[in-house]
C-alpha cells in the first residue's frame, strides 16, 4: 500500500489547483467552460483523437477530486453527452458519426438525452417494446419512453428500440438509435416531480424516421452499446467529495440547532448517526481508492461499483431525512418559512433524492447485480 | 497510488490459508475448542512459531520478522476466516506493549520468548468508559521501599489461561497520566485467574485477581513516554487486530451462507434465487467489503501515518461490530432451523461476532469517537 502521488501526478495536481486557484470563483460561465475546453478537461477520459484529454486513470480521479473539493462548476455542459452517449459513440461510432457528434458534445453546443425506460419496464429494460422498422434507409420509430432526464431542452436523444420481435434471448433484437428530437412524430410532455418541479419527461414517438446512418453499433446490438455506456463506471471520487460537503453543512446544523438546552451536536444520538454518516462515507472513499487501484493495474471494473452506489444512495436518503428531523417543527417547511435552516437545502434534497437513487438502477437492482455477479447466486 | 497489497503480503497470506485449512479446518477447530484444555493446541502453536506467526511483528534483533502492522492484518485476516483458535492475538499485543515501553533490556527480556512462541503473552487492557479518554486499568499499584505491590481485579481477559507473561497496566498515582505497565509472571505470588466460559469457544476469556503482587522495578517498563498515549495506541491495535479477524471471519460466514443459499432447494428452486435471500446476501457483501476498506487504510495508517490512526480505527471497528452482528444473524436465520443446530457452522461465526464487538470498544464507543474526532 502505498497512498503518495508520482511526481508526475503531484504535478498534475499542482497545475490543477492553480487553475482553480487562479480562476474561482467564476465570474462568467461561459468564460470558464471556453477555459476548461482549452485544457481538454472537457472528456478528460476521452482519447485526444476525438477532441478529449487523453488522461490517465490516476489524472482522471485527481481531476475530479480537485474539481469536487473547490466546488468549482462542472466541466462540460452537456451532462448525458458526457456521461453516456460519447463513450458509446467512442467504442461503437463510426469516424462520420464520431466526427459528427462529439464535437458539438465537448463544447456543449448541443443537449443530449437518454431514451431507456417505458412505461412497462424500468428495471426490466431489456423487455423494451418501442418499435423499428426498417424501411429503406430509414428506421420508423413508433412507442413511448418515459423518465427522459431533460428531454424537454435536449436536440438530440440516444434511443434504445426493439427491430425483432421474437429473438431468443429478449437482450438480441435491440438497437441504438440517434434520433433528432426536431423530428416529425416526436412530442414531449414533462413529468412533474413530487418537488414539484419537472426535470424528466415522457417523449412519444410516432411513425418518426431515423437516417439508418443513425444507427450506432449493429441492427440488434443495441444491448451492448448500452453496457459500453453504463459500464463507462466511475470509482465514485467526485460523489464522496460532495457527501462530504453534505455532511459538514449538516455538522453546522446540529450545531446551530438546541436540543434539550444544549446544542444538538452534544446529543449522544445526534453524535452517532453523524459520525455513522462520516464513517460510511470514509467507506465510500477506501472503497473507490481500491476500485482505482484495479484500474491502475488494467483490471476493468464491473458489478462491484454497485456497493458506493448503494452507500450513496443510503447516505442521500437518510442524511436528508435525518436534517429535517433535526429541525423540528420547521423540517416539513419549505425554503422562506421561518425556521427552515440552510436556506431548506435539507428539505430540497428530502424530496429530490430519487433522481440519485433511482436513477440508473434502484437499490434493489443493485442488490440483485451485486448477488448474482459477484456471489453467483442464480438469475431470477 | 496502490491500495492493494505487495507480492510478499498475499504470498504470505495464501500461505496462512493454506496451512490453517490444511492444519485446522472447522473440525479441528471444534475438536480443539470443545475439548477440556487450554483452549488451542500447542502443537499447533510450536507450528505456527516456527512458520513466523508468534514474531510477525516483533523486530528481527529480538528474533521475529521485523514487519509491519498490514502484513500482522493479512495474517489476522486468515486466522479470523479460520475461526482458529490461539492465543496468537493476545501474544503480539503483549509483545506490542513491551516494544513500545520497555528499555532495552526489557526488550531483549522478554521479546524473543514472544517471537519464538516459548513464552505466551496476554495484555490485560479494556477501553475506558468514556471513548475520549484513556483507559482506566482495574489495578492499582502502591510503591514500596523496592518495587511495587498489586492489587485489583480486571474481568474480561483474552487468553488468559494460555498466558505465562501479563502486560498489566496499573494505577501508580490520582492523576489519569499516573499509569505504568507491569510484566508479571504469570505464575506470580498472589495472582489468581479464573476461566469465565464464554459464547465463542475459540476465544478464550478469564479474569484476573491480583492481591498485594510484588512487583520488582525492573519489572516495570521503564521507557514510557506518555502512559496514557501509549495505553491508546495498543487499545488501536487491538481494535484493528479484532477488526481484521472480523473480515476474514465474516467472509467465511458470507461464503459459507452463500453455499447453502445455493445448494438449498425450496418450491423448486434453489433459495439463492428469492430476493428475500438474495439481499441481504449482497447486503453483507456490501457491509463486509466496507468495513474490510476502511479497515486497510487503518492498518496502513498505524504503519505510516499514526496521527490518522485512531479516526479510521474507531471507524473500521464501529462499522465492522455493526455490520459482523447482522451477518452473523443472518448467517444463522438464512440457513433456517439447521443454522439453530450445533452440527451446523454459522452459530461459530455468529458467536465471534458477540465476541469481537464487546473486544476493545463496541460501535457506540467506537462511533463516539469518530465524533469527537470529527469536530463535533
Amino acid at each position: 500500500m502505498d497512498f503518495h502521488l508520482t511526481p508526475e501526478e503531484e504535478a498534475f495536481r499542482a497545475e490543477v489547483r492553480a487553475f482553480l486557484a487562479e480562476n474561482l470563483p467564476v465570474r462568467d460561465p461561459a468564460e470558464w467552460q471556453r477555459k476548461v475546453r482549452e485544457k481538454r478537461w472537457v472528456g478528460f477520459s476521452w482519447p485526444r483523437e476525438v477532441g478529449g484529454g487523453g488522461g490517465t486513470v490516476m489524472q482522471q480521479a485527481i481531476l475530479k477530486e480537485e474539481v469536487a473539493r473547490a466546488k468549482a462548476p462542472p466541466l462540460g455542459t452537456c451532462f448525458m453527452g458526457l456521461q453516456w452517449v460519447g463513450p458509446a459513440l467512442i467504442a461503437h461510432g463510426t469516424r462520420e458519426q464520431q466526427q459528427r457528434f462529439l464535437p458539438d458534445i465537448l463544447d456543449g453546443k448541443v443537449q443530449w438525452c437518454t431514451g431507456y425506460s417505458e412505461p412497462h419496464c424500468g428495471s426490466d429494460l431489456a423487455a423494451l417494446q418501442c418499435k423499428a422498422v426498417r424501411d429503406g434507409d430509414h428506421y420508423r420509430v413508433t412507442g413511448q419512453k418515459i423518465w427522459t432526464s431533460i428531454a424537454m431542452w435536449s436536440q438530440w436523444i440516444i434511443l434504445l428500440v426493439r427491430t425483432s420481435t421474437n429473438p431468443e434471448d429478449k437482450h438480441d433484437g435491440i438497437t441504438c438509435l440517434l434520433a433528432d428530437m426536431e423530428s416529425e412524430g416526436i412530442t414531449v410532455r414533462p413529468i412533474k416531480n413530487m418537488s414539484g418541479g419537472a426535470m424528466f419527461a415522457e417523449v412519444f414517438f410516432d411513425d418518426v424516421r431515423v437516417p439508418v446512418e443513425n444507427r450506432l453499433g449493429k441492427e440488434g446490438e443495441g444491448w451492448k452499446v448500452t453496457i459500453t455506456a453504463l459500464a463507462h463506471e466511475r470509482s465514485g471520487i467526485s460523489e464522496v467529495e460532495g457527501l462530504l460537503r453534505h455532511l459538514e453543512a449538516l455538522k453546522e446544523l446540529a450545531r446551530s440547532l438546541s436540543r434539550g438546552g444544549a446544542p444538538a451536536s452534544k446529543d449522544p444520538f445526534v453524535r452517532r448517526r453523524l459520525a455513522g454518516f462520516e464513517t460510511r462515507i470514509q467507506a465510500m472513499r477506501f472503497n473507490g481508492l481500491r476500485f482505482l487501484t484495479r484500474q491502475l493495474k488494467g483490471e476493468p471494473l464491473s458489478s462491484e461499483t454497485s456497493i458506493n452506489k448503494l452507500h450513496r444512495a443510503a447516505l442521500e436518503v437518510e442524511m436528508s431525512d435525518f436534517a429535517v428531523e433535526l429541525q423540528g417543527p420547521a423540517g416539513p417547511l419549505l425554503a422562506g418559512a421561518a425556521g427552515v435552516a440552510q436556506e431548506g437545502r435539507w428539505q430540497r434534497m428530502a424530496l429530490s433524492w430519487p433522481e440519485v437513487v433511482i436513477g440508473g438502477g434502484t437499490p434493489n437492482i443493485q442488490k440483485n447485480i451485486i448477488a448474482e455477479r459477484i456471489l453467483g447466486l442464480p438469475k431470477d | 497510488m496502490n491500495f492493494g497489497f505487495t507480492d510478499e503480503q498475499e504470498l504470505l497470506r495464501s500461505e496462512v490459508r493454506k496451512f490453517l485449512d490444511e492444519r485446522c479446518p472447522l473440525e479441528e477447530v471444534r475438536r480443539i475448542t470443545e475439548a477440556k484444555g487450554p483452549g488451542y493446541s500447542p502443537e499447533l502453536w510450536k507450528e505456527i512459531a516456527e512458520l513466523g506467526w508468534t514474531g510477525l511483528v516483533i523486530p528481527e534483533e529480538h528474533g521475529g520478522a521485523g514487519l509491519g502492522w498490514v502484513d500482522w492484518v493479512v495474517l489476522l485476516e486468515e486466522t479470523g476466516r479460520s475461526l482458529f483458535p490461539s492465543p496468537l492475538l493476545s501474544n503480539t499485543l503483549a509483545a506490542a506493549a513491551i516494544r513500545a515501553g520497555g528499555n532495552p533490556a526489557q526488550q531483549a527480556r522478554w521479546l524473543p520468548g514472544l517471537a519464538r512462541g516459548t513464552e505466551i503473552g496476554s495484555l490485560v487492557l479494556r477501553e475506558a468508559a468514556d471513548a475520549s479518554a484513556a483507559p482506566v486499568p482495574g489495578i492499582e499499584g502502591r510503591r514500596q521501599q523496592q518495587g511495587w505491590r498489586l492489587s485489583g481485579e480486571q474481568h474480561g481477559v483474552p487468553d488468559l489461561a494460555a498466558a505465562t507473561l501479563l502486560v498489566v497496566p496499573f494505577r501508580s498515582g490520582p492523576a489519569p497520566e499516573d499509569l505504568r505497565l507491569a510484566v508479571l509472571d504469570a505464575q506470580a505470588r498472589g495472582l489468581r485467574t479464573r476461566e469465565s466460559p464464554g459464547m465463542d469457544l475459540t476465544k478464550r476469556m478469564g479474569s484476573l485477581q491480583l492481591d498485594d503482587v510484588p512487583l520488582a522495578e525492573e519489572e516495570v517498563l521503564g521507557a514510557l513516554p506518555s502512559p496514557p498515549a501509549a495505553l491508546a495506541r495498543l487499545l488501536d491495535l487491538a481494535a484493528a487486530a479484532v477488526t481484521a479477524e472480523m473480515v476474514g471471519a465474516a467472509e467465511a460466514a458470507l461464503a459459507c451462507t452463500v453455499r447453502y443459499a445455493r445448494e438449498r432447494v425450496q418450491f423448486g428452486s434453489p433459495i439463492g434465487r428469492y430476493q428475500g435471500v438474495k439481499h441481504p446476501l449482497a447486503e453483507m457483501y456490501v457491509d463486509l467489503e466496507s468495513f474490510k476498506s476502511l479497515l486497510y487504510y487503518a492498518a496502513w495508517c498505524l504503519d505510516e501515518s499514526p496521527e490518522e490512526a485512531p479516526r479510521f480505527v474507531s471507524m473500521a471497528k464501529a462499522y465492522a461490530s455493526d455490520a459482523f452482528a447482522r451477518i452473523g444473524i443472518d448467517a444463522v436465520q438464512l440457513h433456517g432451523a439447521v443454522g439453530y443446530t450445533w452440527e451446523y457452522d454459522p452459530h461459530l461465526y455468529l458467536k465471534r461476532s458477540k465476541w469481537a464487538r464487546a473486544m476493545y470498544g463496541d460501535a457506540h464507543h467506537h462511533y463516539a469517537r469518530v465524533a469527537a474526532l470529527g469536530g463535533l
